[in-house]
């Protein structure tokens, strides 16, 4: 043995030329500004946003035939029309709320059906083929969504009863429960495949079958990031604009039933900005206090979404 | 391959037959009562692939004795135990040929009611695994799956599930706590009763011990010796000693082949076989 391994490494290390302290020291620090840079953006953004809602939600309140016990009080939504002005949320609540259980109650069972589908049954080549054609899916812009809730389910709904006008929350509620479907899916998917092997081992090896594994143990194992989906997916249906806008009408009104037109708040607000309202009128602002309480039932349930997912999730090593 | 007959309690497990019956104790070095066969394995042999796992093996298993599986890692001693149960059913590449035998039935055939196999061999894995659902739950979870209860019924059932799996007076009080909030040992106790309540004859046991602390491997193994007078056990080991303590029988794995089997205290004394010498001598594996 002629040296030491190490005294050779050594000595092949003085061959390299240093780089520079100072410089390296420079891009340290340009990188940490930039990454704060993004991040304050972000958040400031945010804050702009909840400020001029804010803001233009106060202006509104200021109007002489405008009041928070109205807002909250009455229940009739009538800014454009006639001589006598109501603003009360409730209609537009209730609109926006029927449109949503309808989207729910379709796409929540259907998509934790399909999730528990390709997470415990489908072979890797069916998921293969099921998984793209959920984010083709997702892809679609939600204009495509209402065109199609306008064209094709608003016909099959009145051939099915004559009831349905042209307008209607059921096709509206159905078109965006397809729209939220991929969303409530993929992300109950990714909850129940977070759930170990070794919980799936168990429950097979006392003798259960593919259904009791899967209803059993995998789902109520993956209880809080499929309650989270959900959450996230209502928070979206709720948030829809263009589908409720082409297809579910424009009378601000509280009813239950499906086959009726009712309009939503994101609705009323394109109603609002699209249409002639003065930029300066009582009409106009309000959209901004629609807008806010949108927010806030939004946000709260994001909220809620987050503590489920904390405070319910099963801490496996 | 043939056996060598079993005495009812092997030397091996004399530390722990306090609890075990009396009269087993005084049968060492006397005439072997004759044990029933349990599992009788005849050039059995199982593949992954084009990978052959196991290689035509012949082995018997008595029925209430404790037989332990040692090998290097690799050596296939998991993925036998796993075809008794046909766990590895779920691993669409694996197959097998040749005869296994649970108690006269040959488990391989394709007429086996898999759930039917399963309530009669439970089985225990490596690292604890009870579900995310209370200790009671726990323990209920497989006679839930099989039958209907009353609510009494099931309380007495899971009460003496827990008694034999040696954990009742340390979670008595508390059964509708998460059973995830117990220690690592209490767990895998709990994984017992929870194969156990579902009244197996056969428990399977996949290194049962390895992600446990020294106190908790020692509570399992004390566990394991008073269940052998009901149950037919059998563990996979990496620990020698383990093997010894606990075991009656045991059989020496290497490259899918079983290389000897034979009565525990014989095979870490006086074993037969140059491989076999070679690994319980530590001087490999």
């Amino acid at each position: 043995m002629t040296s030491l391994p190490s005294s050779s490494i050594r000595d092949l290390r003085q061959l390299g030329r240093p780089k520079s302290v100072a410089l390296r020291k420079l891009r340290e620090r340009v990188i940490v500004g930039t990454l704060a840079l993004a991040a304050t953006f972000t958040i400031l953004v945010t804050t702009t946003i909840i400020v001029v809602l804010a803001r233009e939600t106060i202006g509104f309140f200021e109007f002489p035939d405008v009041s928070l016990g109205e807002f909250f009080g009455s229940t009739q939504w009538n800014p454009l029309l006639g001589s006598e002005k109501h603003f009360g949320v409730w209609p537009l609540i209730a609109g926006t709320l029927l449109v949503t259980v309808i989207a729910a109650s379709f796409a929540l069972p259907v998509g934790l059906i399909s999730a528990v589908y390709l997470s415990e049954y489908a072979s890797p080549r069916v998921r293969a083929a099921i998984k793209p054609a959920l984010e083709i899916l997702a892809g679609i812009p939600t204009v495509v969504y209402g065109f199609f809730a306008l064209t094709l389910i608003t016909p099959l709904l009145q051939k099915i009863s004559p009831a349905f006008g042209s307008y209607n929350a059921m096709s509206a509620g159905l078109a965006t429960g397809i729209m939220i479907l991929p969303i409530v899916c993929s992300l109950s998917e990714d909850a129940l495949r977070a759930v170990p092997r070794s919980l799936r081992d168990g429950a097979f090896a006392l003798g259960g079958t593919r259904f009791d594994v899967s209803v059993k143990v995998v789902v109520p194992a993956a209880l809080s990031g499929i309650v989270a989906a959900f959450l996230l997916a209502i928070t979206r249906a709720i948030g829809e604009t263009m589908i409720v806008a082409l297809a579910a009408g424009g009378i601000a009104q509280i009813t239950a039933n499906p086959a009726e037109q009712v309009q939503t708040m994101t609705a009323y607000m394109v109603q609002i900005f699209l249409g002639d309202a003065p930029a300066t009128g009582v009409e106009y602002k309000s959209s901004y206090a629609v807008a806010a309480m949108l927010f806030v039932m939004t946000f709260g349930l994001t909220m809620v979404g987050q503590w489920v997912l904390h405070r319910f999730r099963e801490e496996y090593d | 391959m043939t056996l060598p007959p079993l005495p009812n309690t092997p030397i091996a497990r004399t530390q722990f037959t306090a609890v075990a019956s009396s009269p087993a104790a005084t049968l060492i070095g006397t005439a072997p009562a004759e044990a029933r066969t349990m599992l009788r394995v005849r050039g059995f042999s199982s593949w992954y692939g084009s990978f052959q796992a196991l290689k035509s093996l012949d082995l018997e298993i008595p029925a209430q004795h404790v037989t332990a599986f040692i090998g290097p890692s690799g050596c296939g001693k998991s993925t036998f135990l796993r075809w008794i149960n046909r766990m590895n059913d779920s691993i669409p590449s694996a197959r097998a040929e040749g005869t296994l035998e649970l108690n006269g039935k040959d488990v391989l055939s394709k007429t086996v009611d898999v759930v039917e196999l399963r309530r009669n061999v439970g089985m225990v894995f490596q690292k604890p695994n009870p579900f995310p659902k209370s200790i009671y739950d726990n323990v209920a979870f497989g006679p839930r799956l099989h039958s209907h209860y009353r609510r009494a019924e099931l309380d007495e059932l899971v009460e003496q599930s827990l008694r034999q799996a040696a954990i009742w007076n340390e979670v008595k009080d508390r059964l509708h706590a998460s059973a995830l909030s117990l220690s690592g040992g209490q767990q895998q106790r709990l994984c017992i009763a929870r194969a156990i309540a579902v009244g197996p004859d056969v428990l399977l046991m996949d290194e049962p011990c390895s992600a446990l602390d020294p106190k908790s491997t020692l509570a399992i193994e004390e566990l394991i010796a008073t269940l052998a007078d009901r149950y037919t056990i059998m563990i996979v080991t990496h620990n020698m000693q383990q093997a010894a303590r606990v075991s009656d029988q045991t059989a020496f794995f290497f490259e899918g082949r079983l290389i000897e089997v034979g009565e525990t205290e014989a095979l870490f004394t006086k074993p037969k076989n140059k491989q076999t010498e070679d690994y319980v001598t530590g001087r490999f594996g």
